[in-house]
């Protein structure tokens, strides 16, 4: 372990020195909140990306006909879309945030594992470098759908291999943060920071990291027997062979489900510590949080087959997985009642933070319920497959975690930069994007149970009407995000000069810290209470 | 001829409106149209029940969110900090906790129950009157009439198909039922238990009619079973509903039921038909909406060069584009058809190769799933498109002889 | 806290989640099997044994019970083939021996090799379905346009439970392709890759 060796060199160093300059300094930088902003940025230029693809799908169905792209392209763009978004966007902004935030919300002077930091990150551009570079490959990138079923995953072309090493790199790339995400928390709080006293943004983000280290090598197991059944004769999938193309999907979603909470939970930390600094309130219920959490990371684990109703499971399965789906409602429910008691009776203010996050509460409510309807297996053979499920994943994920995302940036902003925002600017971000995005995925509730399909290039003249809204919002939500880009850029370059407290009822070891925050900080342990 | 037979009973079907051939075509389902909202309540048991459940738990769900969000935006008008409000400095209130994971679980148990008898009878495909085999291809279907001797593929019709295609002949907005229309309708009674047999034949489809009340994935091996008693005559369109590959959107399913006697008389038709021809049922080809007289004089005359290379374009764009490429250029394991002398040289193995397909390589037998004139069409079009330049016309009915 | 612990720490820590990792992705292998076991308790998907089951002559037999078995044949992949059973479907007594014949044809002029795959539905009466002898338990190398019967011999166990009263017996016929030996090893058959 030279990494753990060298942070107990590290911590012999006096720390007054500075960054090193130019592109050395982020190639080779061991600096946790260097590495936050690394992630951070590569999330956004991802999200960007992964934005444009959907661009290119809400193009081709803004009408019926073949107006932009070939089928065949189109299904490579959703394909892409979903990975890029997934693996690309979310989960390096969520670990870009723990880096900056953890070591500074638990007293630490760094992450634990430095040196397996930076690795961490740097395999992420060369796991999408061989992701997106297929779409140039004669036959195009994979066009099967993230989820990756055989046998069609296995028609996939010369971009078949491409896609399952850049799987196996992205899912390294997690495991390797998500282990020094847990040993950071466990062994480096300051004196006094119980865990119990943890910044409930930590909490979320250990279990988060507990389940990434659980499930991501199960997807490159997975993945695995996709290579070996493709190229070395084996049959895990291959009915042929003795195999079933089922179990691929039993073994995906094992993994899937839990990922599912991946991309949430941490979110959920975020709205926690905003919602009580503009409420001016204690977050309510800080313990039933907590164990919320870890009710939801443990029932993801055993509700998987939930999105496999229709592949004709038996009875008592369906039954089982019926249930254990319902149950996560429980906490779920929970979590959204402990924040409406933390803005009731509090003293609130509206910045764009608190604007997102409370968008974030409602928006995921909607989410949630749609959840909760489609837990129902007799129900689910309607919905499934069809836009009904597009609308629900995208309320929890886009006006879900990409607004707690965002919600996070604005809040800590100043923190980073050491300038205040253009609130003006951050207002008219929400209110353009809150209003695009449900106009965007709302239509697509009707679209789904009036029996549109996901994943076709193509549909019915009876859905005109719907996806030409639901494009019109997709366009609008996309550009606003270039005011966003705008905005951290101007908040970066300058401005008003953000105060240590930033915000009035901020809480936490962040706030102690001067703006922006020197590069190194708490190389003496704080003391809690 | 057996198109022909399968185009007078429908022509019947059509008079009693039970074919949107009739404006006001009452056998069409009211429930798709535009701006629709919701599920259907279809025209089945089951249909009805997953309606009413899901009637219920929207009810339930906007009961819910109501709470929250009177909740949430009665605080933000109410406790403003602009407005003078003092925050409280309450955090925890254990009997409030307790009612809110209580109630909710208890609310959930109440939907269970009736999702779970919902679920049972869903399962139960026992007492089934007849027994239908759907088979999922890449794309199309595949229906066998287990208690008949029928069995016929159901393709996108040719008004759809033509549509679909970048700079299109006709526009998508001139076909009636643009991408839900098929060539072959799946034809059955009413009030039968009809047990379907799921099946597929490359990847896994999910054959999904929204009026029947589900959808059940079809994988290659492995068999699905899965019930639906239609209560009302009528015409019900549904689609593919799992991703499988370049032309998921387009492989529509269309189911029409017919009274009892109406539906034995389709069946007399059929099997008259299918013993009078000796021939495979699959050939089959009509196209419901074109009427008789586009079929009518479908024998296997000469066709020009024009109709041959943009019937052969047709369909190499829906059946051979996938692997090998706009241009015929192939990709990975897939050969290039474009500058191939395999391709442009002996017709008889051009011709076999489509029919028969390659052993052991992913080339299948496409014999089964095309006509005649398709055929012709095809191998005129890869012969002489992208530069290739054998030059030849092949006509329908040298593929008849080649077969 | 001293350095020295802190890295003690870390490495204990680290040590243990990098073997949860790497338990973890066998986990992911180890649900192969377990699927299977899953697979054989709850009849799911139909899967069916791929083994000749043991018939007992002697086992009781109630007479008057009847179940239909229907049979389907399925050709993948649109290879020329005839593929179809005899009988559709027959009445049977669960405990006593049937046998039924499936109209085999390769088409081709090549010779090759098929893989004749079984699924039962209802998928819970997968595991009650036990043939004594089939046609599927191995490779069938076919010569070029040779046509042949072949025949599994089954019986449906009596311990079916009352509900199912039909059980639909499904062949899907793969074809693998002419690279293959004819003499294959029945045993090594059942992990033979099908991919084309």
């Amino acid at each position: 372990m030279s990494s753990t060796t060298d942070t107990a060199h590290h911590g012999h160093d006096d720390h007054h020195h500075g960054p090193a300059y130019g592109i050395t300094r982020w190639l080779f930088t061991t600096n946790h909140k260097d590495l936050g902003v690394l992630y951070m940025s590569f999330g956004l230029l991802m999200f960007f990306i992964g934005g444009a693809m959907a661009m290119v799908i809400r193009a081709e169905l803004f009408q019926p006909g073949l107006n932009v792209v070939d089928p065949y392209f189109f299904n490579q763009m959703t394909t892409m879309h979903a990975l890029v978004m997934i693996f690309g966007a979310v989960m390096p902004a969520l670990t870009g945030l723990a880096n900056w935030l953890i070591p500074v919300q638990i007293g630490a002077p760094d992450m634990a594992l430095p040196r397996i930091n930076n690795w961490a990150f740097w395999l992420l551009p060369a796991g999408f470098v061989l992701l997106l570079a297929t779409l140039f490959m004669p036959g195009g990138g994979p066009a099967g759908g993230w989820t990756m079923y055989p046998p069609l995953v296995l028609q996939l072309g010369d971009a078949f291999p491409f896609l399952i090493f850049a799987v196996h790199i992205l899912g390294i790339s997690s495991i390797m943060g998500s282990i020094n995400i847990v040993a950071t928390v466990l062994n480096m709080r300051a004196p006094g920071m119980t865990l119990m006293k943890m910044p409930l943004f930590v909490w979320t983000w250990l279990i988060t990291a507990f389940l990434m280290i659980a499930v991501m090598p199960v997807l490159a197991g997975a993945v695995t027997m996709l290579l070996t059944d493709q190229y070395f004769g084996t049959s895990f999938f291959d009915a042929a062979g003795g195999g079933d193309p089922v179990m691929f999907q039993h073994i995906f979603w094992f993994f899937g489900h839990p990922e599912v909470y991946i991309l949430i939970l941490p979110a959920f930390g975020i709205v926690s510590a905003i919602l009580p600094t503009f409420s001016r309130k204690p977050l309510f219920g800080y313990s039933s949080m907590v164990y919320a959490t870890a009710a939801i990371a443990f029932l993801s684990f055993i509700v998987w087959a939930h999105h496999m109703f229709t592949v004709g499971l038996p009875l008592a399965g369906q039954l089982f997985f019926m249930f254990a789906t319902m149950l996560v409602a429980v906490p779920t429910g929970v979590k959204i009642f402990n924040w409406m008691a933390t803005m009731w009776r509090g003293s609130m203010t509206f910045e764009t933070p608190m604007l997102f996050s409370i968008a974030f509460v409602v928006l995921f409510t909607v989410g949630g319920l749609s959840g909760v309807m489609l837990a129902l297996a007799p129900v689910d053979l309607q919905y499934h497959d069809t836009y009904f499920v597009v609308a629900h994943f995208h309320y929890v994920l886009v006006s879900g975690t990409v607004f707690a995302i965002m919600a996070a940036v604005y809040y800590w902003l100043p923190k980073w930069t050491g300038h205040m925002y253009d609130e003006k600017l951050g207002k008219i971000h929400f209110w353009v994007s809150a209003i695009s995005v449900n106009v965007l995925f709302f239509p697509q509730h009707f679209l789904g149970l009036a029996g549109m399909p996901r994943r076709i290039p193509d549909y019915a003249l009876q859905f005109a009407e719907f996806n030409m809204i639901s494009s019109i919002g997709g366009f609008v939500f996309g550009f606003s995000q270039l005011l966003f880009l705008y905005i951290i850029i101007k908040c970066v370059r300058g401005g008003e000069k953000a105060t240590d407290q930033v915000w009035d009822g901020a809480q936490g070891l962040e706030w102690t810290l001067p703006s922006p925050a020197p590069y190194h900080t708490f190389d003496t342990p704080p003391v809690v209470r | 001829m057996t198109s022909k037979m399968l185009v007078r009973a429908l022509t019947a079907v059509g008079l009693l409106g039970l074919l949107p051939i009739a404006a006001a075509a009452p056998g069409e389902s009211e429930w798709r149209k535009p701006w629709g909202l919701n599920l259907p309540e279809g025209v089945t048991s089951l249909s009805q029940q997953a309606y009413d459940l899901h009637m219920l738990v929207f009810y339930i769900v906007c009961a819910i969110g109501a709470f929250v969000f009177i909740g949430i935006f009665y605080s933000i008008w109410k406790f403003r900090h602009s407005q003078g409000a003092k925050p409280a400095n309450f955090h925890h209130n254990t009997t409030v906790e307790v009612v809110w994971t209580v109630v909710p679980f208890l609310i959930l148990l109440g939907i269970a129950v009736p999702a779970t008898q919902t679920m049972i009878k869903m399962e139960d495909t026992s007492g089934y009157d007849m027994t239908v085999k759907v088979t999922g291809y890449q794309w199309m279907w595949e229906y066998e009439y287990m208690d008949e001797d029928i069995s016929f593929f159901s393709r996108l019709d040719r008004d759809s198909q033509r549509a679909r295609q970048r700079d299109p002949e006709i526009s998508p907005q001139e076909v009636e039922h643009y991408l839900l229309d098929v060539d072959n309708p799946l034809v059955v009674p009413i009030d039968k238990k009809i047990r379907f047999l799921l099946t597929a034949n490359d990847v896994i489809h999910s054959w999904w009619v929204p009026e029947l009340g589900w959808k059940k994935d079809t994988i290659p091996g492995f068999i699905n079973e899965a019930w639906a008693r239609i209560e009302e005559p009528g015409v019900y369109r549904g689609q593919c509903a799992e991703l499988c590959g370049r032309d998921h959107g387009f492989m529509p399913i269309v189911v029409i039921a017919l009274e009892q006697d109406e539906y034995d008389d389709w069946v007399a038709e059929q099997n008259g038909d299918v013993a009078a021809a000796g021939d495979d049922p699959a050939d089959v080809d009509v196209d419901a909406d074109a009427g008789a007289d586009e079929v009518a004089d479908e024998q296997l005359e000469d066709m020009s060069q024009d109709e041959l290379m943009s019937l052969g374009g047709q369909v190499y764009d829906s059946q051979c584009l996938a692997c090998h490429r706009a241009e015929g250029e192939g990709m990975g394991s897939f050969p290039a058809l474009a500058g191939n002398d395999e391709v442009t040289g002996d017709v008889s193995q051009v011709k076999d190769v489509i029919i028969n397909g390659v052993s052991g390589t992913a080339m299948q037998a496409f014999g089964g799933r095309l006509d005649d004139r398709e055929i012709a069409g095809l191998v005129t079009y890869i012969r002489n498109a992208w530069g290739n330049d054998a030059g030849d016309l092949v006509q329908p009915s040298e593929i008849r002889d080649a077969r | 806290m001293s350095d020295e612990t802190t890295s003690k720490r870390h490495t204990g820590i680290v040590t243990r989640l990098v073997l949860v990792t790497v338990g973890m992705f066998g986990f992911g292998f180890a649900l192969v099997p377990l699927y299977d076991v899953i697979c054989d308790i709850t009849g799911l998907n139909g899967v069916v044994d791929l083994q000749a089951a043991d018939y007992d002559a002697g086992a009781e037999v109630d007479p008057d019970r009847k179940v239909t078995v229907e049979f389907v044949a399925t050709v993948n992949d649109n290879r020329p083939w005839e593929f179809s059973p005899e009988v559709r479907r027959m009445e049977v007594t669960p405990g006593e021996l049937y046998t039924v014949t499936f109209k085999t044809t390769n088409e081709q002029s090549e010779d090759t090799v098929s893989q004749i795959v079984p699924s039962v539905a209802p998928g819970r009466a997968g595991r009650h379905f036990r043939k004594t002898e089939c046609f599927c338990f191995t490779e069938q190398p076919f010569e070029a346009g040779e046509n042949r019967d072949m025949s599994v011999t089954f019986f449906i166990d009596p311990r079916l439970d009352d509900r199912t009263q039909t059980v639909t017996l499904s062949y899907t016929l793969f074809d693998l392709g002419a690279g293959d030996e004819p003499d294959i090893d029945p045993e090594d058959a059942q992990l033979h890759a099908g991919s084309q």
